[in-house]
């Protein structure tokens, strides 16, 4: 059958089973608005574009489906881009599609025109100049299984307003994508496997150290019984935050930076260490050249690149997560006199020292800090939000203080960091999980990078409750300025911020004030009965500090504790 | 240590530049860069010369391997292979240095492509020292202009570059 561009791009959706897309139409969309006006696809108007890539985002991560954006030409993708890089960052499967002025035009600086797969070519993992409909299908086609497969990311489509109007030939394909340059290694090696757990049987303080890719691939109950089996305790990465139960005697919360002693601690003492999914970021090593220094490394990760680039491999295994784990567990199950019980007794000793000698904690006064509206936030939901973040102070609060058994319960942008990303994925995270609770956990100075999103919360009845934690300054800057730069409180006190509360009733939603301990039940009880959006405006203590700590330039174990 | 490292991709618009930009993200320099279509018009052949250390050269292999657009990447640094690279010179040359130059280009076996009443272009193909050695013989007549094609590569023998199915 004869269609359009516009028609194709529908009926591929179609084909993908694509529910939903969020996005702002322009000028050179024109033809495929008109297309998707009588679509059986929900269309999410955003109002800011970065606003729609972080909406598929957390669609993408809660529901582990592509989630998938729509802008305009010129400004429009330029707008997406900050959306692209955090999804490309944290390895999350969508596809962006972006207007082009028509391809007679293009390298004519045409009104509203960028150079579109040119800016987006090192912030996706593929993109696309369709100059032809006759490639269009094949093009969307391979768009959603390059984003979906190998370790996923985001995908880009920049599509001229000429090719969507242009008419071709199209039939619906049952076939499987085939790119002869681009075959993801998924298996994992048999005999690198057997290696890593003769490795393992051999070790005496192991540990595991799980990432995002456990997240990604489904793996979080194969990292269990991994555990379990060999008794190797946990520790995660952020973004791994989720990928194995809280509740375990094995969990050693989270590590790096702002991670537990006891996981730092566990990481520098060990003599192996199993990274599975994870990628020895700079915010885990600390200094680098100090790190582990007693350990052999196993590595199980998708992306080759990953393996060996920051610090020396013992035992690289290529392969997704979930397929290597149950072969791994397997093997350990064959051989599992090799893991008596209590092998790693003085271990798992040591390891209970550390945790009762330096617990995560707080100044419990009668002031209003941010730990304990999460430990009120964690014992109002027991646990079973979706807990989405900004970027900061309130992400490391957000991590330490409410406790993660679930993957995709937990939506941070860890890799890129971008302020900004939590409320828009809070709403993207709703739409893929309307029967679940989503909190926003925010400071003032985030939320207002993306606040103008209020008003899609609105127009659509997304009931988000955004947790301002709001000490009226940019929180984790002033804290190094605190701690690094003898309190020169450069740029980062707030003078002019709006009353929260009125913000959101402006938009037609609700917001409520807290400016004490005892008031935050109540509110959160009131915010869980609205089941619409709310504000909830917490004003915190202005000068709480984020620890443990380990700054920049040190060993994982020289921690900041903070409290004396 | 330098490599010579032999990519290749789909013939598509944006390849290149993909390849480019992956050496300047990481701000590593490129000594020399060809490309051209091969026996399967489909597919571009690039021949890319750089130096670096091992771990840092054993990240962009990857990392060109990880191109969706990329087929195939070999490292002929353990594989016995010939290397060529053209030049084209332009040199000064009038009535009473002609004969001479025709003389060096003669030992060298390059050829004659042009010659005007103040110049000569010559051609010539061969490995890197060859092609420098010629340019020092020059020198001292002035080079006008220069241009070479960077190296391409291949492997000796029935070691072939090509896809595995």
């Amino acid at each position: 059958m004869k269609l359009t561009g516009s028609q194709i791009f529908v009926e591929c959706l179609k084909e993908q089973k694509v529910e939903i897309l969020f996005g702002i139409p322009g000028g050179v969309l024109l033809p495929i608005f008109d297309a998707l006006y009588d679509a059986p696809i929900k269309f999410i108007l955003a109002r800011h574009e970065q606003g729609a890539a972080h909406m598929a985002d957390g669609y993408a991560r809660v529901s582990g489906e592509v989630g998938v954006c729509i802008a305009t030409s010129g400004p429009g993708a330029t707008n997406l881009t900050t959306g692209l890089a955090t999804a490309h960052m944290d390895s999350i499967p969508m596809v962006a599609f972006t207007g082009q002025v028509a391809t007679s035009l293009i390298g004519n600086d045409a009104f509203q025109e960028a150079d579109t797969t040119g800016i987006t070519r090192s912030i996706t993992k593929h993109n696309y100049l369709v100059k032809d409909v006759k490639n269009l299908a094949k093009i969307i086609r391979e768009a959603f299984y390059i984003a979906r497969s190998g370790r996923p990311g985001p995908v880009l489509i920049d599509l001229p307003v000429d090719v969507q109007k242009a008419v071709t030939e199209f039939s619906s394909s049952g076939k499987k994508v085939e790119i002869r340059s681009y075959k993801p290694n998924c298996s994992g090696h048999l005999q690198q496997i057997k290696k890593a757990v003769e490795l393992i049987s051999k070790s005496k303080q192991p540990v595991i150290y799980a990432g995002g890719g456990v997240v990604l691939s489904g793996g979080s109950e194969q990292l269990r019984e991994l555990a379990e089996i060999t008794q190797i305790p946990v520790t995660t990465t952020l973004m791994g935050m989720g990928s194995f139960p809280s509740y375990s005697e094995l969990f050693l919360g989270m590590l790096g930076m702002h991670g537990t002693h006891y996981a730092n601690f566990a990481m520098q003492q060990s003599d192996l260490i199993i990274a599975v999914g994870s990628r020895f970021d700079d915010r885990i090593t600390a200094k680098i050249d100090a790190f582990a220094p007693h350990a052999k490394i196993i590595h199980i990760d998708i992306d080759p690149t990953s393996i060996g680039k920051n610090v020396k491999v013992d035992i690289p295994i290529v392969g997704d997560v979930k397929n290597v784990l149950k072969k791994l567990n397997e093997t350990v199950f064959q051989e599992k006199d090799k893991f008596r019980k209590n092998r790693l007794e003085k271990w798992h000793e040591q390891i209970k020292k550390w945790k009762e000698n330096n617990p995560l904690k707080y100044k419990e006064d009668d002031k209003l800090r941010p730990q304990f509206i999460m430990e009120k936030i964690y014992e109002a939901t027991k646990g079973k939000a979706i807990i989405v973040t900004e970027v900061g102070q309130n992400q490391m609060w957000a991590q330490q203080f409410y406790k993660y058994d679930y993957p995709r319960h937990f939506l941070t942008s860890g890799g890129l960091g971008t302020m900004g990303y939590g409320f828009p994925a809070a709403i993207g995270a709703k739409i893929a999980c309307p029967e679940k609770l989503v909190f926003d956990i925010a400071g003032d100075g985030s939320f207002q990078m993306n606040i103008q999103e209020l008003a899609t919360a609105a127009q659509n009845k997304i009931a988000v409750i955004v947790v301002v934690l709001n000490n009226n300054c940019l929180g984790m800057v002033r804290q190094w300025q605190e701690l690094f730069y003898e309190k020169r409180y450069s740029a980062t006190v707030f003078s002019g911020n709006p009353d929260f509360v009125k913000v959101a009733e402006a938009y037609n939603l609700e917001g409520l004030r807290i400016t004490k301990k005892e008031e935050v039940e109540p509110a959160l009880e009131k915010a869980i009965a609205m089941k619409k959006t709310v504000v909830l405006d917490f004003n915190i203590e202005k000068e709480e500090n984020v620890f443990p700590m380990v700054p920049a330039g040190v060993p994982l174990d020289e921690i900041i504790s903070g409290l004396a | 240590m330098r490599h010579t490292i032999v990519v290749l991709v789909e013939n598509k618009s944006g390849v290149l530049a993909r390849i480019a930009g992956l050496f300047s993200a990481r701000g590593f320099n490129i000594d020399s860069l060809s490309v051209g279509e091969t026996e399967d018009f489909t597919i571009s052949r690039m021949t890319i010369v750089v130096r670096g250390d091992e771990q840092i050269l054993e990240q962009v292999m990857k990392q060109l391997n990880k191109l969706i657009d990329v087929i195939k990447v070999s490292d002929f640094l353990n594989v016995r292979h010939v290397e060529r690279d053209l030049v084209m010179i332009k040199v000064k040359a009038n009535s009473s240095t002609r004969s001479e130059i025709l003389q060096i280009a003669d030992i060298f076996r390059a050829k004659i492509i042009d010659v005007s009443a103040k110049t000569l272009i010559i051609e010539m193909t061969g490995n890197k020292d060859k092609i420098e050695a010629l340019i020092k013989m020059l020198q001292p007549f002035e080079i006008e202009e220069l241009a070479r094609t960077g190296i391409i590569a291949m492997s000796r023998g029935m070691n072939k570059t090509k896809i595995e199915n």
